[in-house]
């Protein structure tokens, strides 16, 4: 590399920051502490034409810098921070924000309370208006922690009442935290985003003083308001607040439904296949033979007895009915392709033998009836099953022979 | 005052001056052709006016400053640097005489031309001082004095009224804006007014200085004695007096953001000399250091190369004839001419001599180290045949490690100073506020930084590499002989390589191209490029500048050969 030997106020400082950067990706943060102090004079207006505020550089890493330092204390940072609070009106609010996560970070929960209490204080011109954004995050925060406080008195409170004692003030704070809460949190979650953590202490809330209606208005909106970026965890909320106050199947599967669509590997399309399969309505269990398969879509299902035992079950109950295989069918047009190489390899066959045999019992299953009794999977471990002598494997054996016409007329 | 000849007409001691600055016999009348424009180099705040064209310098202003001009400013600097100079070594001259006369005519040269023109009126930019509050008044060094501006009309003659007020109108109008009186007409002036001065031209004027004394520095040393703070430049202004207030646009002119360039200092200097109408500098000899025979002497002990190498520079150094006087020696105003660049000269020199003896391309040297190597496991007498593989890895060793040094001292480099400047007094209060944030957090970081102890000013030093024949380990090269990789041919030692590569077949048009030739480092052999960053390094230039050199050099070289054929290759036989 050619080195330029112009040097000038900008080029030398951002040497300076190529320096700090470095030192910081391999965690030498007395290196970096060094050149940061090189770097800091470049906070004063220089003479030349451009001017690049190099603040927020400098407090980004020097948060960095104070977190991971090993001489360095939490009074430290601190100390650091208010003056960074002073050094840029325009990100004042920003740095409250960061400040308070910190302290939340390092358990210091009243500190940070006091921290987003004076910055909800905090009034400066028009720069109020323009960092609302911000504004309003701070409100939402002192809700959640109000929401934290109302949910350590209320433990309070119920351990008083096992032990028989009452506490009226505890009782009283309780309330005017609710009360606090609720406000700041209903307020945050009405600005479509991401506000999980909060619409589930919102919800908590609401459903603690019984007001239900609210709770299911707030979930529903959260969940199905086309401005609220798409979000599987909205939906899961509500299909947990449903199943609660045991609402109909109906708007249970239409939650889930949802679920499907947005995360088809959802731990939660277990207990839909489910319930799916139980119903005596046939568009439902076709939906529920679909689901189960694309769950076994996701590598991160491969070896779930769970959710292998699930579409045996129900693959053996279509067989069965002998109604229906062409749902089978449609299903394996997809797959047939590339199952036999993810699912049902010799290779597989043998590690799941040997490493869980009810896994390797219901993949068998199904192995046997997709693939024929001629599959490597499931010669393999019908092999190696009906030599244990245990009763199911020859049972399963007995099956699939029978049924294997019908993996012809699947394949086909 | 000082003026002590007897006047001619009636041989008294008594004179005035005219407002034209010449003076007249105060008994007979008789004028004088005799002007009074010396300069002293220092600066003192005057109280008391001298009356002669009747102008009235302001008092102290609000805030305790006083009237100060920008030249003034720049006087000072030069000042400064000149007794830096002085403390280096440099000879004593250079501040009392040389400086001083160059700075003398410069402001001759541009008050001519000086004229504030605000609303059409014509003012007189004064400043006196008087002489017997002048500290340095011996009867030998140059009195101290005024800087008289000539106006544009010279038989015009004003009044005293108007004059007086005409300078409080120029004062009030540029107070606001610049601590100096003339800041911002300064910056505002026009642009086809040559050589305004700037903070780099005051290095071109102490370069100047140096070579007209044939001082024994060149200017990539005294640029990096600059950038190594031997030498005032950066924050000098903090040396001006309590009175003499910066703000406004004298911070444009007297605050510097960059280092200053070589080339740029160079070409001001030329540019400078020719505005001077300065006559034929002294002859560059070569018993002088500047001349490539003892420059390279120089350069070959500090790139640690055999001292035999230096027979073979001057023999390159003569057939070239760039060992002429006329050639080195400045020419002020001779566009002709091709101005010389002492360092850069004599490193490229030594360039071409390497690519003479090794070829440098990526192969032979290596060939040849090997050839020297085998030579030298039979040599018992005398000293060890240079090899230039170990030369290699010694060297490559020690500028990796002075070059990452350097890298990281100019990443550190501190560019602020004690004393705070703002633009106006609305901005100081923040300015203040932020100063001391500044301070708070290179303290509170200071102390993360583990025990670092601040980095030293290094000694000024002529060298930045040193090598020692006492060193055991064999690292020093500079007694190490050529014989290992020469042979005998008639009697003559002559090189081994019989080849050469030119660096460029043809120059560029330096006028259009703005360069002779084009250095990128992928067109050109890895050892090649090796020695001239070697010599980028310890001249603190970009590796072009040498380049290009190196290209002028061989054309000369091999002038009859390029002369002899319209095509050729590359290779060429000596």
């Amino acid at each position: 590399s050619s080195h330029e030997y112009k040097l000038n106020f900008k080029k030398s400082k951002e040497m300076c920051l190529s320096y700090i950067q470095d030192a910081m990706l391999q965690k030498q943060w007395k290196r970096a502490a060094e050149f940061l102090t090189f770097y800091i004079e470049s906070l004063e207006k220089d003479f030349s034409r451009e001017y690049t505020s190099p603040s927020e550089v400098i407090w980004r890493i020097g948060t960095e810098i104070l977190c991971h330092h090993s001489h360095s204390s939490m009074k430290e940072f601190n100390s650091f921070t208010e003056q960074m609070k002073t050094l840029g009106v325009k990100r004042y609010l920003k740095v409250c924000l960061e400040h308070t996560f910190h302290l939340l970070c390092n358990g210091l929960i009243d500190e940070a309370y006091r921290n987003l209490s004076l910055a909800e204080s905090w009034r400066f011109g028009e720069q109020t208006v323009i960092q609302g954004k911000e504004m309003k995050l701070i409100k939402a925060y002192r809700g959640l922690l109000d929401y934290y406080s109302w949910s350590k008195q209320k433990n309070i409170l119920l351990e008083h009442g096992q032990d028989g004692f009452e506490d009226l003030s505890v009782e009283q704070e309780m309330h005017g935290c609710f009360r606090k809460a609720a406000v700041n949190l209903k307020e945050i979650i009405k600005i479509p985003g991401v506000w999980d953590l909060f619409v589930k202490c919102y919800v908590d809330l609401l459903e603690f003083y019984g007001d239900h209606n609210e709770a299911r208005q707030v979930l529903n909106e959260y969940a199905y308001n086309s401005k609220f970026p798409a979000n599987p965890n909205a939906h899961v909320y509500l299909y947990q607040f449903l199943k609660r106050h045991g609402e109909s199947k109906k708007s249970l599967i239409s939650a889930l439904k949802i679920l499907h669509d947005i995360v088809p590997s959802h731990e939660l399309m277990i207990d839909f296949n489910i319930m799916l399969q139980k119903s005596k309505k046939r568009k439902r269990r076709r939906l529920g033979l679909e689901v189960i398969f694309a769950v076994l879509d996701y590598a991160g299902w491969k070896e779930n007895v769970k959710a292998w035992s699930c579409l045996a079950r129900q693959v053996k109950q279509i067989v069965i009915s002998e109604k229906h295989l062409d749902w089978i069918k449609q299903e394996w047009n997809s797959r047939k392709d590339w199952w036999p190489a993810f699912h049902f390899s010799r290779y597989l066959a043998k590690k799941n033998w040997q490493e869980n045999e009810s896994l390797s019992y219901e993949k068998a299953l199904v192995a046997g009836i997709l693939l024929g009794k001629d599959c490597k999977y499931f010669k393999y471990v019908s092999h190696h099953g009906c030599k244990t002598q245990a009763k199911r494997f020859r049972i399963l054996k007995k099956f699939v022979n029978k049924h294997n016409p019908v993996y012809v007329r699947i394949s086909g | 005052r000082d003026f002590n000849e007897r006047c001619a007409q009636c041989s008294e001691v008594n004179w005035g001056l005219t407002d034209g600055g010449r003076f007249y016999c105060r008994s007979c009348h008789n004028v004088t052709e005799i002007t009074r424009e010396v300069v002293n180099t220092d600066f003192i705040c005057n109280t008391r006016i001298q009356t002669i064209s009747k102008g009235l310098r302001k008092q102290e202003k609000t805030d305790g400053g006083c009237e100060w001009y920008v030249c003034e400013g720049f006087q000072l600097i030069l000042k400064k640097q000149a007794e830096a100079l002085e403390a280096l070594g440099v000879c004593p001259q250079m501040k009392d005489e040389v400086l001083c006369n160059f700075w003398r005519r410069y402001l001759q040269k541009t008050k001519q031309a000086y004229c504030n023109t605000t609303a059409g009126e014509t003012v007189k930019a004064l400043s006196v001082c008087d002489s017997s509050t002048d500290v340095d008044s011996e009867p030998e060094r140059p009195s101290p004095l005024h800087l008289l501006s000539l106006s544009e009309s010279e038989g015009d003659l004003q009044t005293d009224s108007s004059f007086a007020s005409s300078i409080s109108k120029v004062s009030e109008s540029t107070s606001v804006c610049s601590g100096s009186v003339d800041g911002s007409l300064y910056l505002m002036k026009n642009r086809k007014e040559k050589l305004r001065m700037t903070m780099p031209m005051t290095l071109s004027f102490c370069y100047m200085a140096l070579l007209w004394l044939r001082e024994p520095m060149t200017l990539s040393d005294l640029l990096r004695f600059v950038a190594e703070g031997h030498i005032p430049y950066l924050n000098v202004f903090q040396h001006f007096p309590e009175k003499m207030k910066l703000y406004g646009f004298d911070l444009k002119i007297f605050c510097v953001e960059s280092w200053p360039v070589y080339e740029e200092v160079y070409n001001k200097m030329l540019e400078l000399a020719a505005f001077l109408d300065l006559p034929r500098f002294p002859d560059i000899t070569d018993s002088c250091f500047l001349h490539p025979d003892m420059l390279s002497m120089k350069y070959l002990m500090e790139a640690n190369l055999p001292d035999e190498l230096h027979n073979w520079t001057c023999r390159v150094v003569k057939k070239i004839c760039i060992g002429e006087a006329d050639f080195l020696t400045l020419v002020p105003g001779n566009n002709s001419t091709r101005n010389v660049k002492y360092d850069v000269l004599a490193a490229a020199v030594i360039v071409v001599v390497l690519k003479l003896l090794f070829l440098l391309d990526d192969h032979y040297e290596w060939l040849l180290s090997d050839f020297a190597e085998e030579r030298n496991k039979n040599n018992k007498e005398g000293g060890p045949y240079f090899e230039f593989k170990k030369w290699y890895k010694v060297i490559k060793c020690s500028l990796d490690v002075k070059q990452k040094k350097l890298d990281e001292e100019r990443a550190k480099y501190l560019w602020r100073c004690e004393k705070l400047l703002f633009y106006s007094d609305k901005k100081k209060s923040k300015v203040l506020k932020r100063r001391q944030t500044v301070v708070n957090l290179q303290n509170q970081f200071g102390k993360l930084s583990g025990s670092v102890l601040p980095a030293e000013k290094p000694n000024p030093s002529s060298f930045q590499l040193s090598w020692s024949e006492e060193n055991t380990d064999g690292s020093c090269f500079h007694g190490h002989s050529l014989k290992g990789i020469l042979q005998e041919k008639c009697g003559l030692l002559t090189t081994m390589n019989p080849d050469y590569w030119l660096c460029t077949v043809k120059l560029c048009n330096e006028k259009m191209c703005g360069h002779l030739a084009h250095y990128g480092e992928v067109d050109f052999p890895q050892s090649y490029n090796f020695v001239i960053r070697l010599f980028s390094f310890l001249l603190r230039i970009q590796p072009s500048y040498i380049h290009d050199e190196v290209c002028v050099i061989e054309h000369k070289l091999f002038n009859k050969k390029l002369c002899k054929k319209p095509k050729y290759n590359t290779g060429l036989r000596k």
